[in-house]
């Protein structure tokens, strides 16, 4: 059995969809990750246009995102004011991640620079992630282990200081703004969410509490999405509505399991199984760079 | 098959009926051999004409079915048919890559000016056994002749371009030879049937059944095939062309439909 999808041009069997999305949806659950780090590759793998696997990763997690943030929500687990600021640096940031990609695009180096920023990202992002969380966890595991101090760094010397109540922080609001803006860029670069560099940079940069990360990520990166998918409809007609739907009804059930899973594991688990996948995505990516292909050629259709 | 000139579309159809449609409403190419004389002519006919892209579509097959009519005995030399099926032409960017420090990225790029979408050869041969180089040259038979490319550009060997494309959409399914895929029983009828892969793209694509004797085209038949999406692909389609930004809302709104209905759900199992 096959579906034919209308925008995308190929054929897919739907089984697979509804697995792939299911997958996403139990790292989007579990790890506040929107899963378009993997979602992405693995589209392109299955034969899905990369444009096209781009703009509907963005339409899927928008809604994947929605009943994550909703299962947090419920917990009282997401820091609205926070999710603002993180908003309206990525709305920002995307904007311009949007004129970089165009401008690469015209260059025909848009495969390298994704790639290469999907090494460069997950591998550096993974891999502090790691050793910090296995060191966590070391730590954890001996009794009378100390607690991490309140560090204080720059960061708590910047001006236009905020009051997070959910946060518990009393903090300048620049820092956030500036990784929303960041994560803005590389949703629009690398067709990801940006949950893999966003949840890091609020644990280990802002010094938020674990436990509203997930839910604020969850909720700053379902409006980002949206936004990407409106523009690429606009721009490249590349959003595939039906393909969306598929992952979607797969990945809803997952972002439920994934979610139940997460509030049994700890965080320093979660952390150390999120840097795990994270590095391993990389190493793939790297992998395909530097081996010689099988095949040097790549047919395009000329834009018209 | 009652040998008459030109016969009507309806000749046929009494026999093929019910899957026929006769292909051949565009007169024959007798014209184009005016030292040939016309005593054999093929009439040919396509199991569908239309093929409607759904959202289960998981290919077709075209069966294309054919006589040839002669008016006297026949004349001396091998016979041969080959069946040609091709989809719309489009012009590509081929992209080769190189290694740059240890990096493997596109380099050169060059632009094959057409290439069609879909290509499926049948005959009752090898091509170059049943068809001679001048006549493929003048009929432009054959994958070679339908990929090409104008100016390449400065770059080193341009044909690899060419053949890439051509290498790749055989791999992919895109371009299909078969060279024993018509059969021909007792010289006066035939059959092939074409597969068309689930991948394939909407557009007019055009059949043509050439008749040969002795490796010359003696009789052409060309018939349209128009291949379209219907129903609900169709739809999504038109409305992401005409009113994109209503297009990623309404995308954007069943996205999140799905996720909140999908949470509501799961919570109402719960209790």
């Amino acid at each position: 059995m096959h579906i034919y999808l209308p925008i995308a041009e190929v054929s897919v069997n739907p089984l697979l969809i509804l697995g792939l999305g299911g997958l996403i949806g139990v790292l989007s659950g579990l790890f506040g990750v929107g899963g378009g780090f993997l979602l992405t590759p693995l589209l392109i793998f299955s034969g899905i246009p990369p444009a096209v696997a781009v703009a509907t990763g963005a339409n899927q997690i928008a809604g994947a995102s929605l009943s994550g943030v909703m299962a947090h929500w419920r917990r009282r687990a997401v820091d609205l004011r926070m999710g603002a600021v993180l908003l309206a640096g990525g709305v920002a940031g995307s904007a311009l991640g949007v004129r970089i990609f165009s401008a690469l695009r015209e260059m025909g180096q848009v495969e390298l620079l994704v790639s290469l920023s999907y090494v460069v990202f997950l591998g550096g992002v993974g891999g502090l992630m790691m050793l910090e969380s296995l060191r966590a966890l070391r730590q954890a595991g001996r009794p009378g282990a100390p607690r991490r101090r309140k560090r204080h760094s720059w960061v708590h010397g910047l001006p236009l200081k905020m009051r997070f109540r959910a946060s518990n922080l009393y903090i300048s609001a620049i820092p956030p703004f500036m990784v929303g803006a960041l994560v803005g860029v590389l949703s629009a670069v690398m067709g990801v969410g940006g949950g893999f560099i966003m949840v890091p940079a609020m644990i280990y940069l802002i010094g938020m509490p674990t436990n509203v990360v997930v839910g604020t990520s969850l909720f700053q990166i379902m409006f980002v999405a949206g936004a990407t998918t409106i523009m690429h409809a606009v721009e490249n007609r590349s959003v595939d509505a039906l393909l969306a739907v598929m992952l979607l009804v797969g990945g809803v059930f997952g972002a439920q399991l994934g979610a139940r899973i997460g509030t049994r594991l700890r965080a320093e688990q979660l952390r150390v199984l999120l840097a795990a996948l994270v590095l391993a995505v990389c190493a793939r990516v790297g992998y395909d760079l530097v081996a010689t292909p099988d095949e040097l050629f790549s047919i395009a259709p000329v834009a018209p | 098959m009652i040998p008459r000139p030109f016969a009507p579309a309806a000749a046929p159809r009494r026999r093929l009926a019910p899957w026929a449609l006769l292909a051949a409403a565009a007169p024959a190419l007798v014209s184009a051999q005016p030292w040939t004389r016309q005593v054999e002519r093929v009439v040919a006919a396509l199991s569908q004409n239309r093929v409607a892209i759904t959202a289960d579509f998981s290919g077709s097959e075209i069966f294309v079915f054919g006589a040839i009519r002669r008016e006297a005995p026949p004349p001396p030399g091998k016979l041969d048919v080959i069946v040609e099926i091709a989809g719309p032409p489009e012009a590509l960017t081929v992209r080769r890559k190189e290694r740059v420090m240890g990096v493997w990225m596109n380099r050169a790029a060059v632009r094959v000016d057409e290439a069609p979408s879909f290509y499926a050869l049948a005959s009752t041969g090898p091509l170059e056994e049943v068809l001679s180089y001048t006549d493929d040259l003048r009929h432009r038979i054959g994958i070679n002749h339908k990929v090409r490319m104008i100016d390449a550009g400065p770059v080193d060997d341009p044909q690899a371009f060419r053949r890439a494309v051509i290498r790749l959409r055989r791999e992919a399914g895109f371009y299909v030879e078969a060279p024993g895929g018509v059969r021909l029983l007792e010289d006066t009828l035939f059959t092939a049937h074409i597969g068309l892969p689930p991948d394939i793209v909407e557009g007019n694509y055009e059949a043509r059944v050439f008749l040969l004797r002795d490796r010359r085209v003696t009789d052409v038949r060309k018939a349209a095939i128009s291949v379209r999406k219907v129903g609900l692909e169709r739809w999504v389609e038109t409305l992401s062309r005409e009113r994109p930004a209503l297009y990623g809302a309404l995308s954007l709104a069943l996205a999140l439909a799905a996720g909140w209905g999908a949470s509501e759900l799961v919570r109402a199992m719960r209790k």
